[in-house]
């Protein structure tokens, strides 16, 4: 192991820190390049911090920093083992492009949009490094109130209204995350993660947990608990979007994949939860994103079916499965919030996500049409992209675990995103011009205008509404990094794809560090350090 | 065993003013909501300890106050007022542009 000591006590809790900081520096000096610049640099500094915990943690070791120097236990520990590492260097990447696209959007002129990312971001990396169940708890409210604030200020009435109902389903999250850590304390006197570990085995502790699995649950919008996601996320800007999809789903996906590797033993229960939720989820995702009639919209079911991905690796076949996690969290990231970056630069160039009203872009968007179709495949799963190793991943997992359900439906569900894609590309970008489209559209869109001028548009969701509640602004020149970051993403995924071995690697590593947890424990309690 | 009355009304009044729809009953909803969660906290550290939790020997374990929920307790509440504030702004923007555009719509018609 190389020595560390230096990333304990300072750099991890840094990580939660420096956007902190930058966020006072930002809303001080007010939406100035400066701010921009502050803006860039965090996710620079957040990278560089994981690339360090990566090479520190790459041999399976855990950093911890206890906080204030208490002996392990009582402090509130800050823990980096190589899952986290992934994550904050993943989700670094995500916030750069996210907010290179945003600027060129000119979402970096407003004054509060710098300091809201930088906040969110900060709850972000907070609850990738965070030990402390109640810590997570304050970090995910961290990351949640600037969210409000970004969701609330695309400033268009049904922006407000799907905002309002963001707001109902996080804060009931919340509340029920607080209850279920009040129900953790009072069964088990701890809520250090690693105090818990495998506690799970006693059904009181178990299902105490799962009242804090349900919040995690409800904010990774997973199946019984998926419906607000795609009547919020497609109806504020698309940079927001992208960065929403990239962020704030996957803290819920990381505190699931967390928790359920300390606390609970496979075998129980859970097993059988956690597969039924997950394939529920692939199936109706990939369902709502073949109805959906916009671009957003259709992404946003996308994410749902992809969380049933990221998350039945957890109680398959062990490190395996975990492994499988860790890659196809990383995937689906990258993917994810390339495509909603490249749908988002179609959205402001034409000024509607409406599909019935877009078509034939390809030529006027060649590089837009080039990087949507090497995303889309990518999330199919098609090699040479790292959608196919991630889906590979599952497919082992589910293979070595004996699992023909998840298999038939992994499969299965391939080929529904595969149609969902295809409808998708060939309406905006291969699909007749819309001139030519028109004539049998324009019926329907005029009982939707209809529909949202009763005033029931609400969280319902019809596609006028997208294109009421982005406000592009109009075109008067090329904006080359509306398109360049999403291209860059998508190009990613084919990097990986094509040299895939070192990421393999390294989720391998995580995914045995994930099932076998002693390592953790050992070095948040056993006063290390 | 008050608690956990007090707590099962405040969740029950809570959950129906949410249910029921509009907004300032909404956002009255979840500080009760809020508070039954608080309670559920306070009732995790056991109430029957009421002892100042300072260890300077006076003090037996068995009736010392456990400190932590208390401290949770209060960053929750911090939390909820933050929220509270964010909605209750929200709520009187929301209004504001409502009014306008019905005020737009009737000029028009």
């Amino acid at each position: 192991m190389t020595d560390v000591s230096f990333l304990t006590t300072w750099v991890l809790p840094a990580v939660f820190g420096v956007p902190l900081f930058a966020a006072v520096a930002t809303f001080i000096l007010g939406a100035r390049w400066a701010s921009r610049l502050i803006g860039l640099l965090v996710p620079i500094v957040v990278f560089v911090i994981a690339v360090l915990l990566i090479v520190a943690t790459a041999d399976g070791s855990v950093v911890v920093a206890q906080i204030a120097g208490w002996p392990g236990g009582v402090s509130i520990a800050f823990v980096g083992d190589l899952f986290s590492a992934l994550m904050l260097a993943a989700t670094s990447v995500m916030v750069f492009t996210c907010l290179v696209f945003a600027y060129s959007a000119g979402l970096g002129m407003d004054r509060w949009f710098i300091p809201s990312v930088s906040i969110m971001t900060a709850g972000v990396y907070g609850a990738f490094v965070t030990g402390d169940l109640f810590n997570l708890f304050v970090m995910v409210e961290v990351a949640l109130l600037p969210s409000y604030v970004l969701m609330s200020r695309s400033g268009v009435l049904t922006a407000l209204r799907s905002a309002r109902l963001y707001l109902i389903v996080n804060l009931t999250a919340s509340t029920l995350f607080l209850a279920g850590l009040g129900v953790v304390y009072g069964v088990t006197g701890t809520v250090n993660l690693a105090a818990l570990a495998g506690l799970g085995i006693f059904p009181v502790v178990g299902i105490a947990v799962g009242v804090i699995m349900m919040a995690m649950m409800l904010k990774a919008a997973l199946v019984p608990t998926h419906s607000w996601l795609p009547a919020t996320y497609p109806y504020t800007s698309p940079a927001v979007t992208a960065l929403f999809s990239g962020l704030l789903t996957k803290i819920g996906a990381y505190a699931i994949v967390r928790i359920i590797s300390i606390v609970y033993e496979p075998g129980q229960l859970i097993t059988v939860i956690v597969i039924a939720v997950c394939v529920a989820s692939m199936i109706v995702g990939v369902l709502g994103a073949l109805g959906e009639g916009t671009i957003r919209g259709g992404l946003t079911f996308q994410m749902v079916s992809g969380m049933g991905y990221i998350l039945v690796g957890v109680v398959l076949a062990g490190a395996v499965g975990m492994a499988a996690v860790v890659f196809y969290l990383i995937h689906h990231m990258i993917v994810m919030t390339s495509l909603f970056l490249t749908g988002g630069s179609v959205e402001h160039e034409e000024r509607t996500g409406v599909v019935g009203r877009l078509g034939g872009l390809a030529k006027a968007h060649p590089i837009a049409a080039f990087a949507f179709f090497l995303s889309a495949a990518s999330l199919v799963g098609l090699p040479p992209f790292s959608g196919f190793w991630a889906k590979l991943g599952v497919l082992t997992a589910a293979v070595d675990a004996g699992s023909a359900l998840v298999v038939v439906v992994v499969l299965l569900v391939s080929v529904g995103t595969l149609m969902s894609m295809l409808k998708l590309g060939t309406g905006v970008f291969w699909g007749l011009p819309k001139g030519a489209r028109e004539d049998e559209d324009t019926p329907s869109d005029v009982t939707v205008v209809a529909d949202t001028t009763a005033g029931r548009a609400g969280a319902t969701g019809t596609a006028i509404d997208i294109a009421a509640a982005v406000e592009a602004p109009p075109m008067t020149r090329w904006r080359p990094f509306l398109v360049f970051p999403g291209l860059a993403l998508a190009l990613l995924s084919l990097g990986i794809g094509i040299f895939p071995e070192w990421l393999l690697d390294l989720t391998q590593t995580a995914g045995e560090s994930l099932n076998d947890t002693a390592g953790y424990v050992t070095a948040v309690l056993g006063g290390g350090s | 065993m008050t608690l956990a009355i007090a707590v099962a009304v405040l969740a029950a009044v809570g959950t129906y003013l949410i249910v029921r729809g509009g907004a300032v009953r909404l956002i009255l909803g979840f500080i009760l909501l809020g508070h039954a969660a608080n309670l559920i906290i306070i009732a995790a550290g056991g109430t029957f300890r009421r002892e100042a939790p300072l260890v300077d020997g006076g003090v037996v374990l068995e009736t010392m106050a456990d400190p932590l929920p208390q401290a949770f307790v209060l960053t929750a509440i911090v939390i909820t007022f933050g929220v509270t504030v964010y909605l209750l702004s929200l709520v009187a923007r929301t209004a504001k542009r409502s009014a306008r555009n019905a005020g737009e719509g009737g000029a028009h018609d």
